[in-house]
């Protein structure tokens, strides 16, 4: 058998699982943005608050989370998770060992980490946020929220734009190590498909270019999204 | 959760016997991807078209894809052909520690290629031009005018890749060298205490980043000298933020 017919979607051929592996790495990277904006945007709200232990605790996070190797936490979300689970489980009289479905493991590890980054993403994104603005809003009355509705939040999220790019690739790359919980995300599918058929050369080859493929669309995808939001800037005013 | 300190102190005992692992990782890969890296650069910079379409490419391709595929692709790719395992280069492809070790380099190659590049640009044309007119040339101007301006513009992003590496270096407990995070998997697996096994492991990378920040920042401030306020002649020592009037 050819290698074509090895990576084709023939029979014999291994196109279609991987192209589905794709998705599923796609997917738990989604989610894992989606964990880490709500962890950032929470840990950037304590790291610029005004009391002292909150400020400690952000710092705390984003140091730990930023420090440690990326495959350490996700033994400790899956074994951790796992070991947590078992012992509801034998709360409610379940005896024996209950693993934590590694989809959700994986996109909540990453999560931690990518929400350690954002968090420093949001920081800067606030700071660059022009006080003039913040006050115009208070001297025509807007009360907290509806400043933080109205002018904060719309314009963090164009300058973070760039910063969520960066996070986004390194999400995906760290999805990578998702594979040692055992999840068929691209990285593991095409492990099963090296062992398989004893052709490591070829998949890992066919792997790492559709990791290629991934990186290089979503680059593309941030850098039109950045143009777009751009045009509102106020710099750009002048330019036509 | 029960705080049991016995229990943490063999556990440090034990993790910290694999950081000479963790750290021969580090510093072999971080200094081979450098010698890459600084090839990389010269290709991208004074190579021709050909020459600079494959720095380009190399950067492309490193940067884009993981660094744990790169890894299995070495280690278990490479072996797979009967020619490499009967070539020269079988004794080093062989072994997981040096197969690590190569994954690590021509990954972290790509990144610092292209921080070093950003470095190089960094070197206004007028110093280069300076240079030349007192009369340098060749290697004289690259040691005295355009490697110390460009070492210390990339040193702050040349931090961030090396604290990145020593992070990467967990990589290699999957093909089997047992550093410090295999050694952590190895314990938790054993034990089942993950919480307790990551904080102290997550200690002892915090420890070894925050000793190779200090050390960057000290090389740093070594570079930059210009930077540093002046010692004030007329109140002899001049010591720093003293008011004067």
């Amino acid at each position: 058998m050819s290698w074509i017919d090895l990576i084709g979607f023939g029979e014999q051929g291994r196109g279609g699982i991987l192209l589905w592996a794709m998705g599923i790495t796609l997917a738990v990277t989604a989610a894992s943005l989606c964990v880490g904006a709500v962890l950032g945007a929470i840990i950037a709200a304590a790291k610029l608050s005004a009391s002292r232990p909150a400020r400690w605790l952000g710092d705390a996070y984003t140091t730990v989370f930023r420090g440690a190797p990326e495959l350490l936490v996700i033994y400790l979300v899956y074994f951790g998770g796992s070991q947590a689970v078992t012992a509801i489980g034998k709360w409610l009289n379940y005896e024996g060992f209950l693993g934590l479905p590694s989809f959700l493991a994986g996109a909540f590890a990453v999560g931690l980490i990518s929400g350690a980054y954002q968090a420093e993403v949001y920081r800067g994104a606030y700071h660059a946020v022009s006080r003039g603005e913040i006050d115009a809003a208070r001297s025509i009355g807007m009360g907290t929220m509806l400043r933080f509705r109205r002018i904060l939040v719309p314009q963090i999220l164009r300058f973070s734009l760039p910063g969520l790019g960066n996070v986004w690739q390194l999400s995906l790359k760290d999805s990578t190590l998702i594979s040692v919980t055992g999840l068929a995300e691209l990285m593991r599918t095409s492990q099963i498909a090296a062992g398989s058929t004893k052709q490591y050369f070829l998949f890992f080859i066919v792997g790492g270019a559709l990791y290629l493929v991934l990186t290089t669309l979503s680059d593309r995808i941030f850098s039109f999204a950045e143009r777009r939001v751009a045009r509102s800037f106020r710099h750009s005013l002048g330019r036509r | 959760m029960d705080f049991d300190v016995a229990f943490l102190v063999s556990t440090f005992v034990k993790l910290v016997d694999a950081v000479p692992m963790t750290l021969a990782l580090f510093a072999a890969s971080v200094s081979l991807g450098a010698l890459f890296a600084l090839g990389i650069t010269y290709c991208r910079v004074s190579g021709g078209l050909l020459l600079s379409t494959f720095a380009r490419a190399y950067v492309f391709v490193f940067r884009g894809s993981p660094l744990l595929i790169q890894m299995f692709l070495i280690y278990y790719g490479l072996g797979q052909f009967p020619a490499v395992r009967h070539s020269l280069f079988w004794p080093v492809l062989r072994d997981p520690f040096s197969c690590a070790v190569l994954a690590l380099a021509l990954c972290t190659a790509g990144y610092q290629a292209e921080i070093m590049r950003g470095g190089l640009q960094a070197v206004p044309a007028r110093e280069i031009e300076a240079g030349r007119a007192a009369g340098m040339s060749g290697l004289l101007l690259f040691r005295r005018i355009i490697a110390p301006i460009a070492i210390r513009q990339a040193l702050p992003a040349y931090s961030t890749e090396v604290i990145l590496m020593v992070k990467s270096t967990a990589l290699a407990s999957l093909v089997t060298v047992w550093e410090v995070t295999g050694t952590a998997q190895r314990l938790i697996s054993q034990t089942y205490r993950t919480m307790e096994v990551f904080l102290v492991a997550t200690l002892i990378y915090l420890l070894i980043n925050f000793i190779i920040v200090r050390l960057m920042a000290f090389a740093e401030y070594r570079l930059s000298p210009h930077l540093r306020e002046r010692p004030d002649p007329a109140s002899g020592g001049g010591r720093q933020g003293e008011v004067h009037g």
